[in-house]
């Protein structure tokens, strides 16, 4: 039973995650595809200058608004890619190597995104 | 048997038959359209995290100068990508349409001991996406 008593506190962790990534991801990850995947390659909008782009990430408040755009829905990911690569593919014996997978990406991503974001001049 | 004894045999024990489970078909979400819709919403987590990745790259050729920035927005210009980036866009949509109209059941609001109607707090969260959209386009854009 001891061995259990982590596994049951990171899940509600895990489960905060998730819904905090929903939420971003419903709210805003919309207008970023429409305007960066749709409106700007196909000339709809002018494409941003680098110098323009550059200016808009210089605030630090910026920086701090595209870590969570970037972490949170990756946690979101991780929670339901788990579930659909179990419940529905039926994928049960890789439990352990799904769960390291999906987090350890969503952990990945997260960092590099810091990284990232610190590193920009 | 004493009710004693009728009381033991109901106890809850280690071991027990296997169960009886009959095998579910890996396609089991294909047959309904409400299974289907369900899957599709997982699935949409899929494009959520390809978007992340798209915009970590964005990010990344914006830190190495301005022919770096150049070339990723030229590989944006793929039919290919804008093909993705469509289909993307709509697993997205979908996402966010079902998770506000799920909203509702998952935050149960009480005003004055009545409970807010479902159409309320999904409209209000509807209300919500547009404005930070828009405000979101704006700062990119003015």
């Amino acid at each position: 039973m001891a061995t259990d008593a982590p596994k049951k506190l990171l899940e509600p962790f895990f489960w905060t995650l998730f819904s905090a990534g929903g939420v971003v991801a419903a709210l805003l990850m919309p207008v970023h595809i429409f305007l960066f995947g749709l409106a700007f390659p196909l000339g709809w909008i002018r494409d941003l200058s680098h110098t323009r782009a550059l200016a808009l990430i210089e605030h630090p408040l910026v920086r701090i608004y595209l870590f969570v755009f970037c972490s949170l829905p990756l946690f979101h990911w991780a929670h339901r890619f788990r579930y659909t690569l179990y419940d529905g593919l039926q994928i049960k014996h890789l439990n352990e190597v799904i769960t390291v997978f999906c987090y350890g990406g969503a952990i990945i991503g997260t960092a590099l995104a810091g990284y990232l974001l610190l590193s920009l001049p | 048997m004493t009710p004693h004894e009728a009381k033991g045999a109901t106890q809850y024990t280690t071991y027990h038959p296997r169960w009886y489970r009959t095998r579910v078909s890996t396609y089991w979400w294909l047959g309904k359209w409400y299974y289907l819709k369900f899957v599709l919403r997982e699935l949409s987590s899929i494009f959520v995290a390809y978007f992340v990745v798209i915009t970590l790259l964005q990010i990344h050729s914006l830190s190495r100068g301005p022919e770096a920035y150049a070339r990723f927005e030229e590989r944006m210009r793929n039919p290919l990508m804008i093909a993705l980036d469509a289909i993307t866009f709509l697993f997205v949509l979908f996402h966010t349409i079902t998770w506000f109209n799920l909203a509702p059941r998952a935050m149960v609001v009480r005003l004055g001991g009545k409970r807010v109607s479902e159409i309320l707090i999904a409209g209000s969260n509807y209300v919500a996406w547009l404005v930070i959209s828009a405000s979101v386009a704006w700062f990119i854009l003015r």
